[in-house]
């Protein structure tokens, strides 16, 4: 639900990470702290356990920049991934903008990763939220450890698409951020698919954490436009 | 529109009523400042004396706990508590529901009491729910209309080269 406020002459959007435990949502969030100028953000409030564990949210305020005299400023928040958490969990998503799935990468945590996305859509569908029409990036984090599953086998079961029922999108739709692919296509079968936005990262060196934000907030402000 | 973003908007005009109303709030009781938040954390105003702390993030945390609450309501039995009292040593805060969609934050010391507080508050939050429908239903039938950034498609794909 993005607030634009005349009086102050600002655009206020909402941006979630969510993602299974341990995938590094709460490390994407910090890399973006560490890295955008200290005018430019607010402060970044973790509300975690003691042994620095996501416990309700994590939450960090950027400016992006000025659009028509209107300042752009996205709230991050982060979820907490661990199963236990779900009432809170679903709180986070109320009058959400965008979405940023952060995936983890290693085989081992391929279930986990699925069984975070179901719970996205349940969570998102009873808000009445479609997360086929909203701003939406997958990001398969931790690409560099040595037991990542291929980029294939990611998008095969993390990312296989959703039919495009409507006949004014059923054609080719370059993806804006991976030259040469496609978001919307027709499979061998006939059915016109689309697919989620995706991006490579490695949260904790901070590769692909802001392609994955900047992607995200270029698909939230067209919302707008 | 995309679903489930459901943007608002209010003018110069709303928020200069806004601020009336709390400006009187704040004189009839003396409580130090008043904010209001709206249901996803954003900070909406604040009337009365700058506040101290980083009026962001006080934003976000009020909201995570109206939300939070509101699910306890859930447990026992209520559809939510629509009026929440946080009480310190000097300072307190008194947050209220409007329209389901905004919380009001009264900021408050021992210059004033709670219960005078407590009264004056619930005609505020009635002028307020007047105005906050207003603008909601005003929202609803300006969704046929081009969005703010209409046509600045180039300047937005700018912003992110």
């Amino acid at each position: 639900m993005s607030m634009i406020n005349y009086a102050s002459r600002e655009i206020n959007c909402k941006i979630v990470y969510y993602g299974p435990g341990l995938g590094g949502k709460t490390t994407n969030l910090e890399h973006v702290y560490g890295k955008v100028k200290p005018d430019t953000r607010g402060k970044l409030i973790s509300l975690a356990t003691e042994t620095e564990r996501t416990l309700f949210f994590d939450f960090l305020p950027v400016d992006l920049g000025t659009i028509r005299g209107f300042k752009t400023r996205f709230h991050l928040y982060t979820v907490p991934g661990q199963v236990y958490y779900n009432a809170s969990r679903k709180l986070i998503l109320k009058g959400v903008d965008g979405i940023v799935f952060v995936a983890d990468s290693q085989v081992e945590r391929m279930e986990a990763n699925l069984e975070a996305m179901q719970n996205l859509y349940d969570n998102m569908a009873e808000y009445g939220y479609d997360l086929t029409k909203m701003p939406f990036v997958i990001q398969y984090n931790k690409r560099d450890l040595p037991n990542a599953a291929p980029l294939e086998e990611l998008q095969a079961s993390m990312n296989p698409g959703w039919e495009v029922m409507e006949p004014e999108r059923q054609k080719v739709i370059a993806d804006q951020f991976r030259p040469g692919e496609n978001v919307v296509e027709q499979n061998a079968d006939g059915v016109w698919v689309e697919r989620a936005h995706f991006f490579e990262a490695v949260a904790v060196t901070g590769d692909g954490v802001f392609d994955t934000l900047k992607a995200v907030s270029k698909l939230v402000l067209k919302t707008l436009a | 529109m995309a679903v489930g973003s459901a943007s608002w908007s209010f003018t110069e005009e709303d928020f200069g009523a806004i601020t009336r109303t709390l400006q009187k709030f704040l004189g009839e009781t003396n409580a130090r400042c008043a904010l209001l938040v709206d249901r996803s954390g954003q900070l909406v105003a604040t009337v009365g004396e700058p506040p101290n702390f980083d009026p962001t993030a006080f934003a976000t945390l009020t909201a995570a706990d109206f939300s939070a609450n509101d699910q306890l309501a859930q447990l026992i039995g209520e559809t939510d508590f629509n009026s929440l009292f946080h009480q310190g040593e000097k300072e307190s805060m008194y947050l209220a529901d409007i329209a389901r969609r905004v919380i009001l934050v009264a900021l408050f010391d021992n210059r004033t009491t709670l219960g005078l507080v407590r009264l004056k508050i619930k005609d505020t939050v009635l002028e307020l729910t007047k105005l906050f429908h207003e603008v909601f239903t005003r929202g609803k039938s300006a969704t046929s209309q081009p969005g703010l950034l209409a046509g600045a498609d180039d300047e937005i794909d700018q912003l992110f080269k």
